[in-house]
């Protein structure tokens, strides 16, 4: 019973985190599953996102502007992947890990050091997690609820429009793509931008909620986020079609991982290994529809009743 | 027009892999011809096409496309120009999209792409218009994911998109070859009646000698990266499968090999 309590007493907590990953991992869906690319880039725009927001805060900046640098730097930080992908041909994967790696000398060099605070009793922020039990904007709940809810909208606009469209059949037939004119080098590299555009300004958040940006938070990102990516799916795939429902069902997968968390943490489990339960989780979900797949291929339904001769 | 001009292509090059394709092939076309193209396994009918369309980039030697030498552009530049349909009936739709969604990316080939609707309402009372042409059932179904369409649909639909902006010329490698007989029928109808519409400049490769010498103006015969039959006109009409054969024989001093191409009607 006490365990219960304490679960209901960490749940607006774990479901601010869940959203804000939840921006997070909507980038990634739309790499790993609007280009099919698994872009691992994010690792290191994450924390860039933070370190930016961070560093414009202690220095006075409006922390709108401080998130919108944010989110322009998760581009830049995109292009570069894009860049060496398409200009010099470099599989993406490995793009993304060369990014990644230069991204945390980057990351060092915004911050200065590898760890940046700011504290909320003596900077003004847009969000804490000291507020999550107020009854008021500033709660993490809140104002991450209804920026997920506006990006969600201008995610869904973007992607119906013809620019949207050509990043979405990019993804979908590259072929197909090119013989309908559309240059596809240019698409992925768009993709790439905005996947981690948002996964810096989600990072930008995280640091406002838990007051301080680190050069090592971006760390198994891409892992959260597509296990937020697939438990969306597993969960609500079946009913959400349209696309900004599918949005809202990363961004649910998001909360309903932090929630889980939450619990193994709440019932006792070493927070050392969660990194390792994380890694595990996402390796069998992802292992799943193959194993599906194998096993209808090697046990056929047999043919029951009657002679099996004329 | 179309004019290729001395274009050689070889793959692999100083590899045990070396494979000359295109060996300086030349080929005008004039506007509204119609030419269909046979030959053997390796012959370089695909390749000749996939030059055009800038899927490779040649070794020397020109591709003019209605006055524009598009010999440097890239692939999906030259789309502007081009409608194109694959022989695999995969290649030429997004199977993750609506059926709407992909004729609406057809119908801004050519265009620049801004953040316009992706697909109006007027666009979808024209396509299903043009869906009921085909006879297919496709006209109710716009919403409906490509993936979960025949081959022989996704062919059908692959020859709208590629023809829904008139391209100045329709390249189609062998799209009907991997349909049954009776689809295939049916998309090489349907493709008759569309270019004979638009009076479309097209090349089409066959492995079925009939429907080469049947359908368009011109054939024209392949062997070694070269053209080595070309047939116009009332000479064309009255070809047969005979003569056909004799005359590969003659010009490529050999017999006809391929495992494809079928001599029964």
């Amino acid at each position: 019973m006490e365990i219960f309590s304490q679960l209901l007493n960490a749940l607006p907590g774990s479901v601010s985190q869940g959203l804000i990953w939840g921006i997070m991992a909507i980038g990634v869906y739309l790499t790993y599953r609007i280009l099919d690319v698994a872009d691992l880039t994010v690792d290191g725009s994450f924390a860039t996102g933070g370190a930016v927001a961070v560093v414009l805060i202690l220095n006075g900046c409006n922390l709108w502007v401080a998130m919108l640098a944010a989110f322009i730097a998760g581009l830049l930080a995109g292009a570069i992947t894009g860049l060496l992908h398409t200009l010099m041909g470099i599989p993406p994967i490995l793009a993304g890990i060369l990014t990644q790696l230069s991204l945390y000398s980057i990351n060092l060099k915004i911050m200065g050091r590898a760890n940046l605070s700011v504290n909320v009793n003596q900077t003004d922020l847009l969000i804490s997690l000291r507020w999550v039990k107020d009854f008021a904007v500033h709660n993490p709940l809140i104002t991450v609820g209804i920026v997920l809810a506006l990006l969600i909208g201008a995610l869904y606009w973007f992607f119906g429009t013809e620019m949207g469209c050509a990043i979405r059949a990019t993804g979908a037939n590259l072929h197909m793509s090119r013989a309908q004119g559309i240059n596809t080098n240019f698409n992925k590299v768009l993709g790439i931008m905005i996947s981690n555009g948002l996964v810096a300004f989600s990072g930008a958040f995280l640091c406002q909620y838990q007051g301080f940006a680190d050069v090592k938070m971006g760390q198994g990102a891409i892992v959260i986020g597509l296990a937020a990516v697939i438990i969306g799916e597993a969960l609500l795939g079946k009913i959400f079609k349209n696309f900004a429902l599918r949005l809202l069902s990363v961004a649910i997968g998001s909360i309903i991982y932090y929630i889980v968390i939450q619990t193994v943490v709440t019932l006792g489990l070493d927070a050392n290994l969660l990194k390792l339960l994380s890694a595990v989780i996402v390796a069998v979900f992802l292992a799943v529809p193959y194993w599906k797949r194998q096993y209808s291929q090697t046990h056929m339904k047999k043919w029951k009743g009657g002679k099996a001769h004329a | 027009m179309l004019d290729v001009i001395h274009v050689e292509k070889t793959f692999n090059p100083g590899t045990i892999n070396e494979k000359k394709a295109l060996n300086g092939i030349n080929l005008h076309l004039d506007e509204g011809d119609f030419v269909t193209v046979i030959g053997g396994n390796g012959a370089g009918k695909s390749t000749m096409l996939n030059m055009i369309a800038g899927v490779y980039p040649v070794d020397c030697g020109s591709i003019i496309v209605d006055g524009v030498d598009v010999t440097r552009l890239p692939e999906y530049k030259r789309a502007k120009y081009l409608g194109r349909v694959f022989q695999d009936p995969m290649t030429g739709t997004a199977a993750d999209m609506q059926i709407e969604e992909n004729l609406a990316l057809a119908a801004r080939r050519g265009k620049r792409r801004t953040l316009r609707k992706g697909i109006t309402s007027k666009e979808r009372k024209e396509y299903q218009e043009l869906l009921k042409i085909l006879g297919l059932g496709l006209e109710n179904r716009l919403t409906a994911k490509v993936g979960l369409l025949s081959g022989g649909q996704r062919q059908a639909l692959t020859l709208l998109m590629a023809t829904l902006k008139k391209p100045k010329l329709l390249l189609l490698d062998e799209h009907t070859a991997a349909l049954d007989p009776k689809t295939a029928k049916k998309v090489l109808d349907i493709t008759e009646e569309i270019v004979a519409k638009d009076n479309l400049m097209t090349i089409m490769i066959t492995h079925n000698m009939a429907d080469a010498i049947r359908v368009g103006n011109r054939l024209i015969m392949m062997h070694e990266g070269q053209i080595i039959v070309d047939v116009k006109g009332e000479e064309k009409k009255k070809l047969t499968i005979e003569q056909l054969l004799q005359m590969f024989e003659v010009a490529s001093g050999s017999q006809f090999t391929s495992d494809k191409v079928m001599l029964s009607k």
